[in-house]
């Protein structure tokens, strides 16, 4: 048998026979399970999930659930066909032994594997005085059980909600509070909401949105204490402007950690910023050496990106997830040259206030904004973000009809400031600089990130000069 | 049902508010919201509005009960 013909064996026997597992049983460790059986996985697929739930989808929480629109456990996630895969669910994956190749679940088990994919994504940062975070009335929100806590809560028409962190999170529960027409206080330790994810200049607008609803918002202050009665229920919050918010809910929307501490020991490249791997999913171990039998999908994946100097990013969007996953599953059937990259220009969505923002590329990479299209005043706008005269992100405030005409700007690395598009301008189309905050000013952390190494970790072995 | 909107993909055409103005939404001019668990006796309103979505981002199960089970 030639060598090309033992390897397409060897790709067939695996596809009918293989292992794989998947651990992490959100939105992308569903979508990659369906991918994989898309792909003509035929072999056994197990989906590791600790939450009890049936994959569902995390959007929705912070804004129609929250509202008592929709209630909680009507977010699951269609399904775009079967899986036929062993579901362990309310069961959390504990460790990895890459040498015996076998997961450790919290309940004992070693479920072994050929191939895994690795989609633990993220937790909710809580407030980080453990006693004050036990009082009743503190909440975060990420799951699904967070935010039927937290509706509950608001449906209970509370005096006051203080709101701690504007990132898009924080900002669109402070809409849905105003909806319900709940008297709200937002306390960002940066220069304005939204500042880390579209810098100073978009953060500015979003600010006057946020006061113009009604949202008691805070600016440069951080929240040094909560204080709660005899009863053990959070009554006030004490800032670091020396004022007190009286409150009787308190939301914690600090940003999320990636759930990467069962790797530990397992020689992966896993960290701060998520697991680093390479385009195609591939995780990296210590070394910074490709493995061939771990892969890494959604929120937790850092990867380098072509179109932002190979720089790796770490995106915590749902195109990232859908996308992430899909090339994930299709690489771990498939061998070089059949490899898929991944290409997949960072975008995402918010709703709030009654406005829908929409960015695509990674605005934080780009120094400068120009407002190309629209109206500022009536929160109807289209900007451009560059760097050293090359456009690399836009975001759109009720403008997203013309996303796709930037998105294929961005991968064109077309010049900036950009022609403007259409009639429709505005008055002021001069660039001017982005304001992002320096590298760690505090904020909230922005939901796509430019992630370098990290420079307390020093595992990495050597190679010893040869005399 | 279960549905899901990608609302990377969605514009804001707004053809799934008028054909299923139970289970979708818009806040503002363009901020879609959506029942993502629609009553079955509304499933032919939201095929329509699936249908209809100029830029298709609307995802609609494709199981039935039996086969989404999950066994633990």
């Amino acid at each position: 048998m030639t060598l090309p013909a033992t390897v397409a064996e060897l790709v067939r026997d695996f596809r009918a026979n293989g292992r794989i597992v998947i651990v992490g049983a959100s939105l992308a460790g569903l979508r990659a399970a369906e991918a994989l059986r898309d792909e003509g996985f035929t072999g056994s697929l197990t989906i590791i999930g600790d939450e009890p739930h049936e994959p569902y989808d995390r959007p929705p929480l912070s804004k129609q659930v929250l509202k008592g629109w929709v209630p909680a456990d009507h977010t699951q996630l269609p399904r775009l066909r079967a899986v036929d895969a062993q579901w362990r669910l309310g069961v959390a994956a504990t460790g990895l032994d890459r040498a015996t190749r076998q997961v450790r679940l919290a309940d004992g088990e070693h479920i072994p594997y050929d191939r895994l994919l690795i989609a633990t994504g993220t937790r909710a940062r809580q407030w980080p005085n453990p006693t004050e975070a036990a009082l009743e009335g503190v909440y975060t929100l990420r799951s699904r059980d967070d935010a039927a806590r937290l509706q509950q809560a608001l449906a209970a028409r509370p005096s006051r909600v203080l709101i701690i962190g504007a990132g898009f999170i924080g900002s669109e529960m402070a809409s849905v509070c105003r909806e319900l027409d709940i008297p709200v206080t937002v306390a960002e330790r940066g220069s304005a909401p939204l500042v880390g994810a579209l810098g100073g200049v978009i953060g500015k607008i979003a600010a006057e949105m946020q006061r113009d609803h009604g949202v008691d918002l805070r600016c440069g202050v951080g929240v040094s204490s909560l204080e709660g009665d005899a009863s053990g229920h959070v009554r006030r919050a004490r800032l670091s402007d020396g004022t007190t918010i009286e409150a009787d809910v308190v939301v914690a929307s600090l940003g999320s950690i990636r759930n990467v501490e069962w790797l530990e020991g397992s020689g992966l490249a896993a960290g701060f910023w998520g697991i680093g791997c390479d385009a195609g999913g591939r995780a990296f171990d210590i070394n910074g050496v490709v493995t061939d039998t771990v892969y890494v999908a959604g929120d937790v994946a850092r990867q380098p990106h072509v179109l932002y100097e190979y720089q790796f990013l770490a995106m915590e969007h749902w195109d990232n997830a859908v996308l992430g996953a899909e090339v994930a599953a299709h690489n771990m059937v498939n061998l070089d040259p059949d490899y898929y990259p991944y290409l997949l220009l960072p975008s995402f969505w918010s709703g709030q206030f009654g406005v829908n923002i929409k960015s695509v590329g990674v605005p934080p990479f780009g120094d400068e904004i120009v407002f190309t299209q629209g109206s500022v005043k009536e929160r109807r706008f289209a900007a451009a973000y560059g760097r050293r005269g090359r456009i690399v992100a836009a975001v759109t405030f009720n403008n997203g009809k013309w996303l796709e005409h930037y998105a294929r700007l961005i991968e064109q690395s077309a010049p900036f400031p950009p022609p403007p598009p259409g009639w429709d301008q505005p008055e002021d189309m001069n660039p001017m600089p982005a304001e992002f905050p320096a590298p760690g000013v505090p904020t909230a952390i922005p939901d796509v990130v430019l992630t370098g190494h990290d420079p307390s970790e020093r595992r990495a072995e050597f190679r010893p000069r040869r005399r | 049902m279960q549905i899901v909107v990608d609302l990377n993909r969605c514009q804001a055409y707004a053809q799934c508010v008028f054909l299923a103005p139970e289970d979708f939404r818009l806040s503002g001019d363009e901020a879609l919201t959506y029942e993502p668990n629609p009553d079955d006796a509304r499933r032919l309103q939201i095929q329509r509005a699936a249908a209809a979505c100029p830029v298709q981002a609307i995802v609609i199960d494709r199981l039935d009960g039996a086969e989404r089970s999950v066994t633990s």
